[in-house]
C-alpha cells in the first residue's frame, strides 16, 4: 500500500456545454496538509464535489483511490462513511439548533429505546468541542456564535464522524485574522493527530504557512504539484494565472472621453447591524469609453458597494454623493437609478438577475417595459422584434426568443442579462462578476460585448474576483479591501502582484 | 406557454434541401397541434368533463336551462378566481375572500334595505368597502411585510366576525329588484317576446365576428414582424371550433331566458383583466414579481406598490362576488361566502397557476372554475351526495396540480 491516502486519477467532468475538469490527477499523502489553489471557476470546487460524492460515481470519468481501494461514492453519506468530510465555504449549520444538535445532525446519539439521549449527546459534544478548542456550552444556539466559532463547530462535527480526510473549502474567507490563525493552528494540531487535510484557499500566505504540498488547478487542468520546499507565492501566482494571458482577451483600444459618473464618500452599513460599516468612504469615477475594474477579495464590499449605489438595494444608513456628468443625481430607488442611466448586472444571475420561468423576450424587456407601451398596452410584437434583434446581435444561442431563460447555458443567460440592461439604455453599466460560471468561449464573447459598449461611449465598471480577467480588460483598476478603496492603478502599472498587494491591504489597527 | 421547436419556413428550406416538403409540412403541422393540445390541456379537461357528465346525466347538463344555471351559480366563484389567480401569480394567497364577500354582502343589506339607499349607490358603496378591506390587507402585506397567508388568515376571522356584527344576529332580505338583477337578472325580451331571443343570438354573433377579427389581426401583426405563426389550416380549424362553441352557447341562452346579467359582468371582467394581465405593464410586473421577486426589484419594478394594488383589487372583486351572491339569494346571511376562498383557489390551481407564483392566466382560472362548476352541477343532477362531491373535487384538484408538476418536470429535463 502506497503512502498516499488519496489518489484521484484522470478525473474528467463535463456539464452541458462546459468541460469543468479535464484529466485532473492529484495525490495526497497520508497525514499531510495539501493545498489546492486556483482562480475562481478553475474547477477546485467541482473536483471536491466529485471526491465527496455530490457528483456520484458514473457522472465523471477517472478513478478515485482512497486508502488503497478504488471507491465509487453514490452520495455524500457514502464518502462520509469512509471518513471523507467536506466543510463548505457557506457553512451548513442550522442557526436555531444548538451546537450539540448541529454536531450530531443526521448522526444522532440514541439510547436503546431509539430516542435521543440528550445527556450523552451534550457530553460527547463537549468532548468534541474541547478538541477544537471551544469552551462554549453545547446547548448554545448556533446563531449566537460568530462565524469563526461556527467554523470550529463544523470541524467538531467532522471529528464526530471519525474523519480521516478533512476538506476545507476557503475556510478563512469570512474570518478575521485572529480566528484565521486559530483555525490554521487547529488544522496543524489535527495533523498531529493523524488527520489529513485538503485546504482550498486563495490566501497564499496561509498556504505557505501550513501546506506540505500544493496543487495548482487552472481551467479544469492540474498545472503542477509542488512540495513544501519548492512553494513560493510567485510560482503559485504564475501557475494560477497562466502564461497565455494575452490571447484570452480581445483587443481593446480605449477612446476615453468626459467623466460620466463620479461617486464621492460613499458609505453603507450592514442592513441588520447598522453600526457595522461595510462600504467605507468609497470614491471613484468612470469616464466615457472607459472600462474600470474593481478588484477585491470575497467579502471586501465590492458587491455591497455596487448594490447600495444602485437604488440602495443593499445596506442601511447610506451616505455619499453621486454625480453624473458633473451634476449631482440621486439613486435612492432602482427606478431612479435606471432613469439616471445606471445599470447593474448582478453577480448572481439566477437569484437576482433573471426570471428563469419566463422566456428570453420578457426578461430582456423587464427593466424597460414603459418603452414598449402604446396607449397603455405593451406592444408585444415590437417587444418580440427588440428581443430578436438582441438575440442576433448578442449571439444568444436559442432557436427563438420564446425559450425560457432557465433552459439556457450560463453564458447565454448572461447575454440575456446584458441585453436587458443595454436595452434600458444606460450611460454607465456596473457588471458584477460578468463571467462567473461561464466557459472560456462565452467569456471571450462577453469581453467583446463589454469592449463594444465602451467603444459606444458608455462607462463600464467591472467587478471581478478573477484578477487576470480584470487585468485583461480594464483601462484602470481600483482595489478594494475591507470596504475601503486601497488604491487606484492605471493598467500599465497594474501587475498581478501590485493589485494583490492592494487587495489584501489591511486597515491600520 | 409552449416552446415551438419546429423550424421556421426559411430555416427548414435552408436545411432540408432533400427532405420531402410535404412530409416536413405535415410534421410541422402535427407538432403545432400537439403543442397546442399540451398548452390547452386544461381546456381539453373541461371538454372531457362536460362530455362525461352529458352522458351520465342523459344530456340534462347541456340543456339550455342548465347551461344558464351553470353560469349564474358559479358567477361569484369565477369573479373571485380572477382576482385570486392574480394574487397567486404574484406569489401570494388570499384566504379572506369568502369572509370579505359575506361582510360586504351584509353591508350592502344595510345600505339597500335598512337605509333604503338607491341600488346603484348601495352597490358603489359596497365596492368601496371591498376596496378599503383591500387597502387594509395590502398595507400589512406590502408595506409591513407580513406574509399574505397570515394577513388574510387573520382577515378571514376579522371580516367573518364583522359580517356577524353588521347583521346583528339576523338575516337581511328583500333587496330592490335592480340590485337582485346582478345575481339572477336576464337581458331578455328587449325586442319583444320570442321563442328564441334575437338579442342574445345577435350578441353571440357579434362575439364570433369580433373574435375572428381580433385573431386575424393578431396573426397578421405577427407575420408582419417576422414571427412564426401556426399553419393556416390549424388556425382555421381552431377558429371554427371555438366559434361553434360560442354559437351553441348563445343559442342555448337564447332559447332559455337570454343573457344573464352575471354573465355580462363576468365577460367584461374577463376581457378587461385578460388584457391587464397579458398586455399592460402592471400585468407584466405581476408575472415578473412572481417569477423572481429579487430580479424584479433589481429591474426597477416597485414590488411593494404592485403587491398593494393587487390586494386592493382582490378586495374589490371579493366585494363584487359578495354582491352577486347576496343578490342571487336575495338575502344577506351569516353563512354567505363560506368556503368561497377554497373554490377560488382551487379554480386558479386547476387552471394552471403555480404554487411558487409566476405562472397562471385569467383564462385558465376561469376554465378551472368552470370545471369545478360542471363537477358540482353534474354530480348534483346525478344525485350524488354532497359528501362525495367534496371528495371528488379534492381529488380533481390534487390530480390537476400533480399533472402540472409532472409536465413541468418533463419539460424541464428536455
Amino acid at each position: 500500500m502506497s503512502n498516499n491516502i488519496l489518489e484521484m486519477r484522470g478525473i474528467t467532468k463535463t456539464f452541458p456545454g462546459v468541460k469543468a475538469l479535464s484529466d485532473v490527477t492529484i495525490e495526497v499523502a497520508r497525514g499531510e496538509i495539501h493545498a489546492i489553489c486556483g482562480e475562481n471557476g478553475a474547477g477546485k470546487s467541482t473536483l471536491m464535489k466529485v471526491l465527496s460524492g455530490v457528483y456520484p460515481h458514473g457522472s465523471y470519468e477517472g478513478d478515485i483511490v482512497f486508502e488503497g481501494e478504488t471507491v465509487a461514492f453514490r452520495d455524500l453519506s457514502d464518502s462520509e462513511a469512509k471518513g471523507i468530510v467536506i466543510i463548505h465555504q457557506e457553512l451548513a449549520l442550522s442557526p436555531y439548533l444548538s451546537i450539540a444538535e448541529n454536531i450530531f445532525l443526521n448522526n444522532e446519539v440514541t439510547s436503546r429505546t431509539g430516542l435521543i439521549d440528550w445527556n450523552k449527546t451534550n457530553h460527547e459534544a463537549r468532548t468534541l468541542l474541547a478538541r477544537v478548542g471551544l469552551r462554549d456550552n453545547p446547548m448554545t444556539p448556533i446563531r449566537q456564535l460568530g462565524v469563526g466559532k461556527q467554523q470550529l463547530v463544523e470541524i467538531a462535527k467532522a471529528l464526530s464522524k471519525q474523519v480521516k480526510l478533512l476538506i476545507l473549502d476557503e475556510p478563512t474567507a469570512a474570518l478575521n485574522d485572529e480566528d484565521s490563525d486559530h483555525l490554521l493552528d487547529l488544522i496543524l494540531h489535527l495533523k498531529g493527530q493523524g488527520i489529513t487535510s485538503i485546504i482550498i484557499s486563495h490566501k497564499l500566505n496561509e498556504i505557505k504557512k501550513i501546506a506540505d504540498s500544493v496543487t495548482v488547478i487552472r481551467d479544469g487542468k492540474t498545472i503542477e504539484t509542488m512540495q513544501r520546499q519548492d512553494v513560493s507565492e510567485e510560482r503559485i501566482i504564475k501557475d494560477m494565472v497562466g502564461r497565455d494571458l494575452e490571447h484570452r482577451y480581445p483587443d481593446h483600444e480605449p477612446h476615453i472621453g468626459e467623466e460620466l459618473l463620479r461617486v464621492e464618500d460613499w458609505t453603507a452599513h450592514h442592513p441588520q447591524d447598522s453600526s457595522r460599516v461595510v462600504v467605507d468612504n468609497v470614491s471613484l469615477n468612470v469616464r466615457a469609453g472607459e472600462i474600470v475594474g474593481i478588484a477585491g477579495l470575497m467579502g471586501a464590499g465590492r458587491t455591497e458597494f455596487a448594490m447600495s449605489l444602485f437604488g440602495h438595494s443593499y445596506g442601511s444608513r447610506i451616505s455619499g454623493k453621486v454625480f453624473k456628468r458633473g451634476k449631482e443625481i440621486k439613486t435612492r430607488t432602482v427606478a431612479e437609478a435606471i432613469q439616471n442611466g445606471i445599470a447593474y448586472a448582478t453577480e448572481d444571475r439566477k437569484t437576482y438577475g433573471l426570471n428563469l420561468i419566463e422566456d428570453i423576450k420578457r426578461n430582456i424587456s423587464m427593466a424597460s417595459l414603459r418603452k414598449l407601451e402604446r396607449w397603455g398596452l405593451v406592444h408585444d410584437n415590437e417587444e418580440y422584434k427588440v428581443a430578436d434583434d438582441f438575440r442576433k446581435s448578442m449571439n444568444i444561442k436559442a432557436p427563438n426568443v420564446l425559450v425560457k431563460t432557465g433552459k439556457l447555458s450560463g453564458g447565454n443567460q448572461q447575454k440575456v442579462v446584458l441585453s436587458k440592461w443595454i436595452y434600458s439604455d444606460p450611460d454607465v453599466l456596473i457588471l458584477d462578476e460578468p463571467t462567473r460560471g461561464i466557459d472560456v468561449g462565452a467569456k471571450y464573447e462577453i469581453y467583446t460585448i463589454i469592449n463594444r459598449l465602451a467603444a459606444e461611449g458608455k462607462g463600464i465598471i467591472v467587478i471581478s474576483s478573477e484578477l487576470p480577467e480584470l487585468l485583461g480588460i480594464s483601462d484602470r483598476i481600483y482595489a478594494i479591501s475591507e470596504g475601503r478603496i486601497t488604491g487606484e492603478l492605471p493598467i500599465e502599472e497594474a501587475t498581478p502582484e501590485a493589485v494583490l498587494t492592494l487587495m489584501t491591504m489591511e486597515r491600520p489597527r | 406557454m409552449s416552446e415551438p421547436t419546429t423550424p421556421t419556413p426559411t430555416e427548414s428550406q435552408a436545411v432540408g434541401g432533400n427532405v420531402n416538403p410535404a412530409d416536413n409540412k405535415f410534421t410541422a403541422w402535427l407538432s403545432h397541434v400537439l403543442a397546442d393540445l399540451g398548452k390547452n390541456g386544461i381546456f381539453i379537461a373541461l371538454i372531457a368533463v362536460v362530455v362525461l357528465f352529458s352522458f351520465t346525466t342523459n344530456g340534462i347538463l347541456l340543456r339550455p336551462q342548465n347551461i344558464s344555471n351553470l353560469i349564474v351559480q358559479n358567477g361569484y366563484i369565477l369573479v373571485l378566481a380572477i382576482g385570486m389567480v392574480m394574487v397567486i401569480i404574484a406569489g401570494h394567497i388570499d384566504l379572506s375572500v369568502g369572509s370579505v364577500a359575506a361582510f360586504v354582502g351584509a353591508c350592502s343589506g344595510v345600505f339597500a334595505v335598512h337605509w333604503g339607499l338607491p341600488w346603484w349607490l348601495s352597490i358603489a358603496l359596497s365596492l368601496l368597502i371591498g376596496a378599503l378591506v383591500g387597502v387594509w390587507q395590502g398595507f400589512w402585506i406590502a408595506f409591513v411585510g407580513i406574509p399574505a397567508f397570515i394577513v388574510t388568515l387573520a382577515g378571514m376571522l376579522i371580516f367573518r366576525g364583522l359580517a356577524l356584527v353588521v347583521l346583528g344576529n339576523a338575516n337581511i332580505g328583500s333587496f330592490p329588484a335592480e340590485y337582485r338583477a346582478l345575481g339572477n337578472g336576464f337581458l331578455t325580451n328587449v325586442f319583444g317576446e320570442f321563442e328564441i331571443d334575437p338579442l342574445t343570438l345577435a350578441i353571440g354573433g357579434l362575439a364570433i365576428v369580433l373574435l375572428v377579427i381580433q385573431q386575424l389581426r393578431s396573426r397578421r401583426g405577427r407575420v408582419k414582424y417576422g414571427q412564426e405563426v401556426e399553419p393556416a389550416a390549424w388556425f382555421i380549424v381552431k377558429l371554427v371550433l371555438v366559434s361553434a362553441a360560442i354559437a351553441f352557447f348563445a343559442y342555448s341562452l337564447a332559447s332559455y331566458k337570454g343573457i344573464p346579467v352575471t354573465l355580462i359582468v363576468l365577460a367584461a371582467l374577463v376581457l378587461i383583466y385578460g388584457i391587464v394581465m397579458s398586455r399592460t405593464v402592471f400585468g407584466r410586473h405581476i408575472y415578473a414579481i412572481g417569477g423572481n421577486r429579487h430580479a424584479a426589484e433589481l429591474s426597477g419594478i416597485k414590488t411593494r406598490r404592485v403587491d398593494f394594488w393587487l390586494f386592493v383589487n382582490m378586495g374589490t372583486l371579493a366585494a363584487l362576488a359578495g354582491l352577486i351572491f347576496t343578490a342571487r339569494l336575495n338575502l344577506a346571511g351569516p353563512k354567505a361566502g363560506d368556503g368561497f376562498e377554497l373554490e377560488a383557489i382551487s379554480a386558479a390551481f386547476i387552471g394552471g397557476a403555480a404554487v411558487q407564483g409566476g405562472v397562471g392566466t385569467i383564462g385558465g382560472a376561469i376554465i378551472g372554475g368552470l370545471i369545478i362548476g360542471v363537477l358540482n352541477n353534474g354530480m348534483s343532477i346525478m344525485g350524488i351526495g354532497i359528501e362525495w362531491q367534496q371528495a371528488v373535487k379534492g381529488l380533481v384538484l390534487l390530480l390537476a396540480v400533480a399533472f402540472d408538476v409532472y409536465n413541468k418536470r418533463r419539460s424541464g429535463r428536455s
